[in-house]
């Protein structure tokens, strides 16, 4: 339809001589002074020699090499050997390390979802993550809804993701408040007996690390 | 500190205190009632550490399980339903 057949009822009523409102850009957003403190003190740690803006930019560069992919490597791994799992159950690091994967100093402990109980992660008190693993966090894993809902009402957050977990199956919230970082081993989806470790890697995703969703089915891989 | 005071399977009730301060254990879970599951190391204390300071003595730190239903009475899911949480030793007491 042309643009003077619309309906001008949702409040469009600017004149049509002018350019529709832009997107704010970045800058234009306020300027916190928890923002303003953040970069003040990455400035003055530069100024002061502790860290140089080269090792900084390494740092990022290194957490931008940490992705969902890594953590979907072992997860696969561990449907396919089973005594890879028993290891990665009793130490991530060093099952990790087998595969290449150096997940630092942070304890990151594997959680295994079974035919009796979901695992969901969250942070209640901030937004600790297994970063090392797989990746930085979601948005939303960072929210103060995610973060009071979850311990308090996980079937219904679960829900909000697509999740139904039935009745039976007790659902196990984790809150990671301390010195360890969670990561979920979702089972391994039905009708996948033939498939490969490359295959079963695509089924892997970040949600279902977190416990937010299931291993995605043959059907929707 | 090598000695842990808990061990898996003991029931702990979480210290009712509201101490000021950088405290890791959520004010949600104060006064409840679980079981220890695991013992997952000493680590530096996080309520000195928050301050600049070293940390040390190190405290035993565990895995607690808790009902859904004993933390919010009104919880509308199954009555298996459970949350771990990690906590410090000294946010513990022995129940019973």
């Amino acid at each position: 339809m042309s643009h003077d057949d619309h309906d001008h009822s949702h409040g469009h009523d600017h004149s049509h001589d002018e350019p529709h409102p832009y997107q704010p850009d970045i800058e234009d957003a306020p300027f916190t002074e928890r923002m303003v403190m953040a970069q003040a003190v990455a400035e003055l740690i530069v100024e002061k020699g502790i860290v140089s803006t080269d090792e900084m930019r390494a740092q990022i560069e290194f957490m931008d090499t940490r992705e969902p992919a890594l953590g979907a490597k072992l997860v696969a791994r561990t449907w396919l050997d089973p005594e890879f799992k028993a290891r990665v159950l009793t130490d991530v690091k060093a099952a990790s390390a087998e595969l290449g994967i150096d997940i630092g100093d942070i304890p990151i402990q594997a959680i295994e979802n079974t035919e009796d109980v979901h695992n969901v992660v969250v942070c209640t008190l901030c937004s600790c993550y297994p970063r090392m693993l797989i990746g930085l966090p979601p948005d939303w894993y960072k929210s103060r809804a995610y973060r009071s809902r979850t311990i308090k009402e996980p079937r219904k957050v679960l829900e909000d993701f697509g999740t139904t977990i039935p009745d039976n199956v007790e659902v196990r919230v984790h809150d990671s408040t301390a010195d360890l970082r969670y990561v979920v081993l979702p089972a391994r989806p039905a009708g996948t007996d033939d498939w490969n470790e490359e295959r079963l890697t695509d089924l892997v995703t970040r949600d279902s690390m977190i416990g937010v969703s299931l291993a995605k089915s043959p059907e929707t891989a | 500190m090598s000695e842990t005071k808990y061990q898996a399977g003991d029931a702990v009730k979480v210290r009712a205190a509201f101490p000021p301060g950088h405290v890791r254990t959520p004010h949600f879970i104060r006064g409840c009632d679980g079981v220890v599951t695991q013992y997952v190391g000493s680590h530096p204390n996080p309520e000195e550490l928050a301050y600049g300071r070293d940390g040390m003595p190190k405290k035993p730190l565990y895995r607690v399980k808790f009902n859904q239903a004993d933390v919010w009475p009104n919880y509308e899911g199954p009555a298996k339903d459970t949350m771990v949480i990690d906590i410090y030793e000294h946010w513990l007491e022995k129940n019973q």
